[in-house]
């Protein structure tokens, strides 16, 4: 079983973020996982994208060129990306911000409002895990408490208190789906 | 031990730090800031130091420097950042010293730009700088090879007491995978007994340098660094063979292109093909002997070389391989990798499929 996720957007909106937590996650639970940025002169506002292997299998390459997935955080990358997912694959669209919807008819569309729900919730920041708890959602391929455990590791100190928000982003975008 | 994830660049920079690596000497330049970054942090906490040179010629002399005194050291770069290294690099060759430099390779020539890329082969393995020189040159292609292979060059550049040099396309450095921290098998390493620590007044003083006015001497001393050359070359060749028994074409990469040639070889799989790959690990010394053993199977009938580059290792597969097989070459220059497709379908036009 191999998942091979394209992640792509503005930079700013933590698409390497989503990738790396979907890197890390797969990692704990055993997985063999690789995490490819492109890598540019990006800065906040340009498009970014990273390319996430999670295999059961070693990884050969970590270059995607048919993902399994797409998260598409902004109108830019659906566009770009819409055409390379493979067939019976799933397309994940911020719709807080994207309006149009996914063409195909031979993939899974999933629309979050990450934005919007963020926004509910206190803070923008936390826009990109709401996207990341549609994706382990409706793909099922790694475990709720992984994350979790991560997160408690990720923050701490003064940012400890960052913890149940993100889980309550997580759950938000869960529920998208759901 | 758990597996961690970790950046390229960044596995690069810890691993020096646990090779005992205190010194580091270099100027920005990407794909390979996050080593100095790292390092920059994490080296005066350990009473190390990391300076951020005017340039990177007086990096590697300040690297030159740091080596003469006996103390691991390190610097790193991207390629026209190591150009400008080439003379340090011969020095330090001429004056054995044992140092590692990390070249995360992107696209040239010239300025060129910051994609991975291959282009510095020749650079490398022939040697920028003047005179009959050489160092080894480790080529990971996985993160867990990278942070092996950059505690390893500390070690085998003591036991030669030369320069080691690391070489990865940007890619490589950019990379996050999940990697186990290993400790490199114990070598017996030679005492410093050459370096500038301080005569205490019980010696006589050590002198570092590169200048052996006599011809006389100076081709004693060339006749000795070749035969420490040689020496490498025995004992240091490195490679990996993947599926290559009995396969009908055979790619030689090394590197980020290595695991597209990879890729390729499940693709050809499905077609009814056998693809093998013969992946150098040093590309000095280059293990012409066993790539030839590999390719002269009689299931063989061609060989493809597949690099980041217009084609530049080319040159030592055809020197190894005497002509006994057909090599053909795909490769892109400038920061743009081939597709897993192209590779596979050069593979079938080698073969006549």
């Amino acid at each position: 079983m191999t998942n091979e996720i394209m992640i792509a957007g503005f930079g700013g909106q933590g698409v390497m973020a989503i990738g790396k937590s979907l890197a890390e996650a797969g990692m704990k639970e055993g997985k063999e996982v690789s995490w490819l940025p492109s890598y540019g002169p990006e800065m906040r506002g340009g498009t970014a994208n990273c390319s996430v292997v999670i295999s059961t299998d070693p990884i050969v390459s970590p270059i995607i060129l048919e993902p399994t997935e797409l998260i598409a955080m902004n109108l830019p990358s659906l566009l770009k990306f819409e055409p390379t997912v493979v067939p019976g694959g799933t397309i994940f669209v911020n719709s807080s911000i994207i309006t149009e919807k996914v063409t195909r008819t031979d993939v899974k569309a999933v629309y979050v409002p990450c934005l919007d729900i963020a926004n509910e919730l206190g803070n923008t920041k936390v826009a990109n895990m709401v996207m990341l708890g549609a994706y382990i959602q409706a793909m099922g391929n790694l475990g709720e408490e992984t994350i979790k455990e991560m997160l408690v590791h990720m923050f701490t100190g003064p940012k400890a208190k960052l913890v149940d928000l993100n889980i309550e982003a997580l759950r938000r975008g869960a529920a998208c789906v759901k | 031990m758990a597996k961690e994830l970790w950046k390229g660049n960044e596995a690069i920079a810890e691993a020096a730090i646990r090779a005992g690596c205190k010194y580091f000497f270099g100027y920005p330049i990407t794909p390979q800031n996050e080593i100095p970054e790292y390092l920059s942090l994490h080296l005066p906490k350990i009473g190390g130091c990391f300076i951020q040179a005017e340039s990177e010629v007086a990096a590697i002399n300040m690297v030159y420097g740091a080596a003469g005194c006996g103390v691991r050291v390190m610097t790193s770069s991207s390629s026209p950042g190591i150009s400008l290294k080439q003379e340090g690099i011969t020095y330090m060759c001429g004056a054995e010293l044992p140092a590692v430099i990390v070249n995360m390779m992107r696209g040239g020539p010239g300025l060129g730009t910051i994609q991975p890329a291959q282009g510095d082969y020749f650079q490398a393995t022939r040697g920028g700088g003047n005179g009959d020189y050489r160092h080894l040159v480790l080529a990971p292609a996985t993160i867990q090879e990278a942070a092996d292979f950059v505690q390893l060059a500390f070690d085998l550049a003591e036991q030669y007491r030369n320069p080691v040099m690391v070489v990865a396309d940007g890619m490589i450095g950019q990379m996050m995978e999940a990697i186990e921290w290993r400790t490199p098998e114990k070598r017996e390493l030679p005492e410093k007994t050459w370096a500038t620590t301080g005569t205490k007044g019980e010696r006589k003083p050590n002198v570092i340098n590169s200048l052996y006015i006599d011809p006389n001497l100076c081709a004693v001393h060339n006749d000795r660094l070749a035969a420490k050359y040689q020496a490498m070359e025995d004992a240091e060749t490195r490679w990996e063979e993947v599926d290559t028994e009995n396969c009908d074409v055979l790619f030689v990469s090394y590197g980020t292109p290595s695991r597209i040639c990879r890729a390729a070889i499940r693709q050809l799989e499905k077609e009814g093909i056998k693809a093998g790959l013969f992946r150098p690990i040093t590309l000095w010394p280059f293990p012409g002997k066993a790539l030839k053993k590999a390719a002269s199977q009689e299931s063989v009938k061609a060989v493809v070389d597949v690099e980041l580059s217009m084609g530049q290792m080319i040159d030592d597969v055809k020197i190894a391989l005497e002509g006994c097989r057909p090599v053909s070459f795909i490769g892109k220059a400038g920061g743009v990798v081939p597709t897993p497709a192209e590779v596979a379908a050069a593979a079938k036009a080698a073969i006549g499929r």
